[in-house]
């Protein structure tokens, strides 16, 4: 378990918004194949992380490093062609395009790069990325409405659209801001489910979630954020048992 | 290999396409319209918001300065004709290289902003072009003359096969006359059109148009997922700058002589109408704008009070008179009020524009009848 690779390694990450300190000499190694949790209350700086990860947001010091590249200078779409994909906390997608354009799309980007001139082959004609797109449709319970257009889903079911066209190019690292917000009990058991199903390809997934169910039964590994700054780094038994985690945040939820 | 993959409803929509145009001649009979000289404007201004429609229907960046690379094309074409052969080969391949290099520069500047900025931007640049052509480049474009042929044109091309005849020489294809507002002329128009029509469609239906709908939709996700918007962007809009130079030479070969007001951004504006007033996004809707206006551009405008009076003439005298008055405000040169009219009334009741109101109609004729679930193939898939 230990001797894993590491696959994302955030150094020393220092953000500072004006005269806010969002991350502060924020260190942290996710494993290969593992699910690691970052939770903390709001305003802990849990989406500015993620957004760092993905070059949304350029640290103002240390870096961020996936697979031994460092992705200081490089653009969104090129972390993804890396590897990396991401699922908002709201739900981006093609809302006027339909389920299975939405999951196309990605696929696509996974096969032939980040431009491609194909103005000659016809849609219809590319059967490849078609299946993987219905296969990852259907991983997601959406594959009967492939027809429809995405806007006019309802939220819990826009974000199974978004997680199927992050699962559609296979990363490596998957990133999952707040996979459940908003949704039913119904829904978050069965997004659990379907997390739990997808664990076993071996794909590394960050995520980052409110929900102490969803935490605790998903991940290997969890961090706790804090005013920017990571108090606590273990497995949930550990994170569970841990008085500072307790007195910043599970304290609070368990009153 | 470039007809491979079209589906059986794109074959028929390309048929069924290609024998209304030539067939125009015969449709637009009953319409008073079956004139050469009007048929061909219908082609070149389809072909003109067609390309238009790459960038802005597919990627909803809405250009205002388009009428630039007309220009540019029909400028491009004529120097052809002056300066080698009066053959319109090669002026529409040398107006589609200018107009392609003018929109590399234009596109990559202009696409590092987006929505308004970036509209505005081609705002600038078409208007500076217009200028410029009036003022600086007078030698390029002989200023507010206009460019056109005249006798010392050295035409090396053509020299070398024989000596000029008596009069102005006319635009050819080997040999059979292109200008003049014949029907050569509106065949060549015609068969470009179709040809234009059929790369649209691949276009369409091809995954860089699928990319292009993508980019409309939502350009973050595009990016979160792997995708350099930029160069799909650039692409676009050299795509339909290329468009916008063939119909700049087709109407130099038909009409020979050029003038900056072309350029203008009047005319930039008049096939953002088109295209919306077509039905932006669709792939038949720009050429129905197209043909809709400038048969409407056409018939009203040369409308007087007398055709008027006729038309009224079954009313009493006491209220032909003002009846006669009100509507000669939309006719003859205030054409142009029809025109803000109809269009003010589709973007509010029809904002798919005609392409919606044929989909509606059809929806409505096939909910009455047995309601089979055929799809009509004019209106095969809407981008939007």
């Amino acid at each position: 378990m230990s001797t894993r690779n590491v696959v994302l390694h955030v150094a020393d990450v220092h953000k500072n918004f004006g005269g806010l300190r969002a991350l502060s000499d924020v260190d942290l190694q996710v494993e290969e194949g593992t699910v690691h949790a970052i939770i903390g209350p709001n305003g802990a700086g849990k989406s500015t992380l993620l957004n760092v990860c993905v070059g949304r947001i350029k640290p103002d010091r240390g870096s961020v490093i996936f697979d031994g590249e460092a992705l200081d200078n490089h653009q969104p779409h090129e972390i993804n062609q890396l590897g990396v994909s991401r699922v908002f906390q709201t739900p981006e997608i093609f809302a006027d395009l339909s389920l299975l354009e939405n999951v196309m799309i990605p696929a696509f980007a996974s096969r032939d790069g980040s431009f491609r001139f194909n103005t000659i082959a016809a849609v219809s004609g590319q059967k490849d990325v078609r299946e993987s797109a219905e296969h990852a449709l259907e991983d997601v319970g959406l594959l009967e409405r492939r027809h429809v257009e995405a806007g006019s889903l309802s939220r819990g079911d826009k974000r199974r659209l978004e997680l199927a066209m992050c699962l559609v190019q296979n990363p490596r690292l998957l990133l999952l801001d707040e996979p459940t917000a908003g949704m039913s009990r119904h829904d978050t058991n069965s997004t659990i489910e379907l997390l739990k199903r997808i664990k076993s390809r071996g794909m590394t997934k960050v995520i980052i979630e409110h929900d102490m169910q969803v935490v605790f039964s998903l991940a290997d590994k969890i961090s706790v954020l804090a005013q920017g700054r990571i108090i606590a780094d273990g497995s949930p038994d550990e994170v569970r048992a841990n008085p500072k985690v307790k007195e910043a945040y599970l304290g609070e939820v368990q009153e | 290999m470039m007809f491979a993959n079209l589906s059986r409803n794109d074959w028929l929509l390309l048929v069924g396409f290609s024998v209304v145009v030539l067939a125009g001649p015969i449709i637009l009979q009953p319409l008073g319209a079956a004139y050469p000289a009007l048929m061909q404007k219908f082609c070149i201004y389809g072909i003109f918001a067609l390309g238009f429609n790459i960038l802005f229907g597919l990627t909803g960046y809405l250009s205002f300065g388009h009428a630039a690379f007309l220009g540019v094309g029909s400028y491009a074409a004529m120097w052809s004709f002056k300066l080698f052969t009066m053959n319109v080969i090669p002026a529409i391949l040398f107006a589609m290289v200018f107009a392609c290099l003018f929109a590399l520069i234009i596109g990559y500047v202009s696409l590092r902003r987006s929505g308004i900025y970036f509209s505005i931007l081609t705002l600038a640049f078409a208007q500076m072009s217009y200028n410029l052509a009036y003022s600086v480049l007078t030698p390029l474009t002989n200023g507010e003359t206009g460019l056109q042929l005249s006798r010392q044109d050295p035409r090396v091309i053509d020299a070398m096969f024989g000596s000029p005849g008596p009069g102005l020489p006319r635009a050819s294809l080997f040999g059979v006359d292109i200008s003049g507002g014949g029907y050569p002329g509106f065949y060549l128009c015609a068969v470009a059109l179709i040809v234009c029509f059929f790369f649209a469609m691949r276009i369409f239906r091809s995954p860089f148009g699928m990319m292009l709908r993508g980019i409309k939709s939502n350009q973050n996700r595009m990016r979160y997922t792997g995708f350099n918007t930029r160069p799909y962007l650039l692409s676009a809009f050299v795509i339909s700058g290329l468009y916008a130079g063939l119909a700049g030479a087709l109407m130099a070969a038909t009409d020979p002589l050029v003038g900056a007001e072309r350029m203008q951004w009047t005319a930039s504006g008049e096939v953002v109408l088109m295209t919306i007033l077509g039905g932006a996004g669709t792939l038949v809707g720009p050429i129905l704008g197209a043909g809709v206006i400038k048969y409407f551009e056409n018939i009203f405008s040369s409308f007087s009070d007398r055709t008027l009076h006729g038309f009224f003439s079954f009313l009493p005298e006491s209220l032909q008179d003002p009846v006669v008055s009100f509507f000669s405000l939309f006719v003859g040169d205030g054409w142009n009020l029809t025109l803000g009219v109809v269009f003010m009334l589709i973007v509010i009741f029809l904002p798919g524009g005609i392409m919606e109101g044929l989909r509606r109609a059809w929806n409505l004729v096939n909910r009455k009848g047995d309601g089979g679930d055929a799809v009509p193939v004019g209106q095969t898939q809407p981008a939007e």
